[in-house]
């Protein structure tokens, strides 16, 4: 390999790699982490590198953890860049979610419902307070049996849809749009709306979401439900020609009910704005409902006001893999520029010296920001 | 590299960038979107121009990789050892050598010649984004040549400053249909896309598109008849070399105003001094 | 002048169960105003759309007679061509000028851009050009770098006029162009739209709910009430002695006012 050496740079690049593996592991003296531990122990940053980094595998995703020092953004991203290697030998049947196997189910509108409400592993209802006694390694308390898992349960539109009272599932065999697979285009299909936001930042959904709550784009939201719990991943293998159940998925699904006023030709009724999240991710699930809803306000003929109703706006901005990209990008070096703009500030400040009235006026912005 | 195939991306993934690579050679300067994956860099750090590359580049290519103009460079260090690691190719920092060139911010000093293709990394390949931030609209724009917003923009500068004021990723007219960004190149690089023997391909991952500009096309910057478009660059010589018409980086060399200035690309600085008695 | 410089005929536009306009017909020479009158919801805004290209009818025609003497169909014309149209041989001056101004581009820049977007390449001209057209509308050319976010809202409509007619187009569409404006300024800014459409041949397509603007500025007048044109003829006449029952109406009630 004719590779020619060249000063500085690839010296430093090995130089900071090797630093960065040393503050990695940090003081020697302290037993290193397992990623079992990571895994088994910070299960919720596990979900959340898992949904953005839109893969389910909860052992590679508590390695992203380890690896990214608990940069849960850079895990992430870890995680998005082996998943793109990945060969696809099957794509998976729609999954059934009134099948889920629930560990938790709550309905806001009812207040009970066929099923049941099931409360589940919350944080809802603790009290925050620093629970000093898990600096000792003391075993946890065993939780009462919830009797197995309670049976299914019917999804709140198969309980308001019959009356007509919320807008119909469409059931559609048509392929769905693949973000992963195919640029993005605007106006975008609801297909790659939602798949843009099951994978989009969880701050960024959580502040759109809460904006729509603010007056920003109006939702009169309902959590008609949120359930979480397992469901079975099946394919059809061609060899085969029936459904082959692969594995179970931990999923959250929140189904959010919004008035709608009606148009021309709809009665009114109750819409909905939905949200799916790899692993046990209520904030998620719910924020993403809230952005589906807002997104939907063309569609629904409502005014279009708030960022959170610009699909534009929220899918090429959600994306947290870009964003932190294009964000850090700016410590590249950018001298090639920034002297073109010091030699054009120096001549419009020579110009302005010489030839008054054509100069920028005082306090004026420079014309451009950097790239 | 064991576990990855030639050049990181798989054949699909290539054939599928080639494709929208031919296509964005038919038509000059036209933004072809592009499935853009997942690179094991920073979207912003070039993998739109990485991924073009990949898509390119063969075992006998020799690469050269600059940024702002340099080899050294830590993010120029980076990308061309992902394809020495990759692909295995040759490297070199030469402009003359190179079969490839991948760049960010400069277009090099030595001109290029037909049997080179350089690639830029472009991180906002809509010129019109400034002024409509829609791509429905953008793209709408586009397609029927609708550009006044644009000399509306120049008009403004030339109302204010007195001139055009705008110093890199200067926009520019392709083949006379398409309006096109160069990516941030000093706009001191503009006539050097003009009619260039070389093939120009431009990649932005992150907005996932791509455009070219085929060998021996129109390029022309904007501007207004009385009001020319002029390539600007800091009045000195090259400290190094002696370089008059080079484009070049101030160095800052002490806290009163000390300043030197050097050629920005590292080749062309270090052949003129080599060749120098 | 023989041929009209656009006709429509058997127009017909519903939304849901309203109807907007009901087989409607019209047509306008060169250098003549016509205005189209009548109550909101008459249809009358509908018309404009429709007659601009700006939305399609379910049935009819709007043709549009070409300098060259061509007569093309408005609603079959490839986009490019209307929005060359739009841009060149034609003008909409909306109600309300912040729809239609850039309000953070200069004065001079906003009265430019339909000189560039027609390919003036020359910055002096294009100053020049601007500079003579915010004369004509009555702004000081010493404002001519400032935004029109500073304007007042008299000299805003002023600028938007300014605007469309800085490349000499053959036929302005106008909706309610004086409508939210005080009566000091309405009655300012009619005079001069009156001067600058006779001296320079416009023919104007003028929406309003004004009877005294359309008397003012109108040779001709259709009266529409429930999308229908329930009639037509020269303005005086109509005003003056008005046949159908709703026509009487309207102007009696503006007489009661």
């Amino acid at each position: 390999m004719a590779y020619v050496a060249v000063k500085g740079g690839e010296r430093a690049i090995d130089a900071a790699h090797a630093w960065l593996a040393a503050a990695r592991r940090g003081d020697g003296t302290v037993p290193s982490m397992q990623t079992a531990q990571i895994r088994e122990q910070l299960g919720r940053a596990v979900d959340r590198v898992m949904a953005e980094g839109s893969l389910y595998d909860p052992d590679l995703a508590a390695l992203a953890i380890k690896q990214a020092q608990g940069d849960l953004i850079e895990a992430g991203f870890l995680l998005r860049a082996f998943r793109t290697t990945l060969p696809r030998f099957a794509a998976a049947l729609p999954v059934d979610t009134a099948a889920m196997r629930l560990a938790r189910r709550i309905s806001a509108i009812f207040k009970d419902l066929p099923g049941g409400q099931v409360l589940g592993p919350t944080y809802d209802y603790t009290h925050r307070l620093l629970d000093f006694s898990l600096l000792e390694d003391r075993p946890a308390a065993d939780a009462p049996e919830a009797g197995a898992h309670p049976g299914p349960a019917p999804r709140i539109p198969d309980i308001l849809g019959q009356e007509g009272l919320l807008e119909a599932d469409i059931r559609s065999d048509a392929e769905p749009f693949d973000i992963t697979r195919a640029p993005l285009a605007f106006p975008a299909g609801r297909d790659a709306r939602l798949q843009g936001l099951a994978r989009g930042d969880e701050g960024f959904l959580l502040g759109l979401g809460y904006s729509t709550q603010r007056g920003y784009g109006n939702n009169h939201p309902f959590v008609g439900e949120l359930r979480v719990g397992e469901v079975d991943v099946e394919i059809v293998p061609a060899e085969l020609g029936f459904a082959v159940c692969i594995g179970t998925v931990t999923l959250t699904e929140c189904q959010m009910v919004n008035q709608f006023a009606g148009s021309k030709t709809e009665p009114a009724q109750f819409t909905r704005g939905y949200g799916l999240a790899f692993g046990h991710a209520e904030r998620r699930a719910m924020a993403m409902a809230l952005v589906d809803r807002a997104l939907r306000a063309e569609e629904l003929g409502e005014a279009l006001t708030a960022p959170a109703q610009d699909p534009q706006f929220v899918l090429a901005t959600c994306d947290n893999i870009e964003a932190t990209g294009f964000v850090e990008h700016l410590k590249l070096p950018h001298y090639v520029d920034f002297q073109s703009e010091l030699e054009t500030v120096r001549r419009l400040r020579a110009t302005a010296g010489s030839a008054p009235g054509a100069g920028p006026p005082p306090g004026a912005v420079p014309p451009d920001e950097p790239p | 590299m064991k576990g990855y195939n030639f050049a990181y991306l798989d054949e699909q993934t290539k054939r599928m960038l080639r494709r929208a690579l031919l296509k964005a050679v038919a038509i000059p300067g036209h933004q072809i979107p592009f499935a853009a994956r997942e690179m094991p860099l920073p979207y912003g750090w070039g993998t739109g121009g990485i991924q073009v590359t990949a898509a390119v580049l063969g075992r006998c290519d020799t690469l050269k990789v600059i940024d702002q103009g340099a080899d050294d460079t830590t993010n120029a260090v980076s990308i061309r050892r992902f394809f020495a690691r990759t692909a295995g190719v040759a490297t070199t920092t030469r402009t003359a050598h190179a079969t490839i060139i991948q760049t960010r911010h400069r277009i090099p000093e030595t001109a290029l010649t037909e049997a080179q293709i350089i690639v830029y990394q472009v991180p906002q390949p809509e010129p019109l984004y400034r002024l409509e931030p829609s791509r429905t609209e953008t793209r709408r724009m586009h397609a029927l040549s609708e550009y006044g917003a644009m000399h509306v923009r120049l008009y403004e500068q030339v109302a204010r400053y007195g001139q055009i004021a705008i110093s890199y990723d200067y926009p520019v007219m392709v083949n006379g249909r398409h309006l096109m960004a160069p990516s941030p190149i000093p706009a001191f690089d503009n006539p050097k896309m003009h009619r260039m023997p070389a093939l120009q391909l431009f990649g932005a991952g992150r907005e996932k598109r791509i455009y070219a500009v085929p060998p021996y096309t129109d390029v022309a910057s904007l501007d207004f008849e009385d009001y020319p478009f002029r390539a600007g660059r800091a009045p000195h010589a090259c400290a190094l070399c002696g370089a008059q018409a080079s484009y070049l980086d101030e160095v800052v060399t002490d806290d009163r105003g000390g300043r030197m200035f050097v050629c920005s690309d590292t080749d062309y600085c270090a052949s003129r001094r080599e060749q120098a008695p | 002048m023989s041929e009209p410089l656009l006709s429509a005929c058997g127009l017909a536009v519903r939304f849901g169960s309203i109807t907007a306009l009901d087989s409607v017909g019209a047509a306008l020479w060169p250098g003549e105003v016509l205005a189209v009158v009548g109550e909101s919801g008459s249809g009358k805004t509908t018309l404009l759309k429709v007659l601009s290209g700006r939305v399609r009818p379910e049935a009819g025609h709007v043709w549009y007679r070409a300098p060259d003497g061509e007569r093309t169909d408005v609603h079959a014309m490839p986009l490019p061509m209307l929005r060359r149209l739009h841009r060149s041989d034609w003008g909409f001056v909306e109600q309300d000028p912040r729809q239609a101004l850039r309000m953070d581009v200069s004065a001079g820049g906003n009265v430019g851009e339909r000189l560039m977007a027609a390919g003036a390449r020359h910055y002096g001209h294009i100053r020049d050009e601007a500079a003579r057209w915010l004369a004509e509308v009555e702004i000081d050319v010493a404002r001519i770098d400032d935004k029109p976010a500073t304007f007042s809202g008299g000299m805003l409509q002023r600028l938007q006029i300014a605007r469309t007619l800085v490349t000499q187009p053959r036929l302005v569409f106008m909706d309610e162009p004086t409508g939210g404006l005080d009566v000091s300024v309405q009655a300012r800014l009619l005079d001069l739209i009156r001067t600058l459409v006779r001296r320079l041949g416009i023919a104007v397509v003028l929406v309003t709910h004004d009877l005294a603007v359309a008397r003012l500025l109108a040779a001709r007048i259709m009266v529409m009430q429930r999308g229908q044109v329930v009639e037509d003829g020269l303005t005086d006449q109509v005003l003056d002695d008005p046949r159908h029952p709703y026509t009487q109406l309207l102007v009696s009630s503006v007489l009661a006012a």
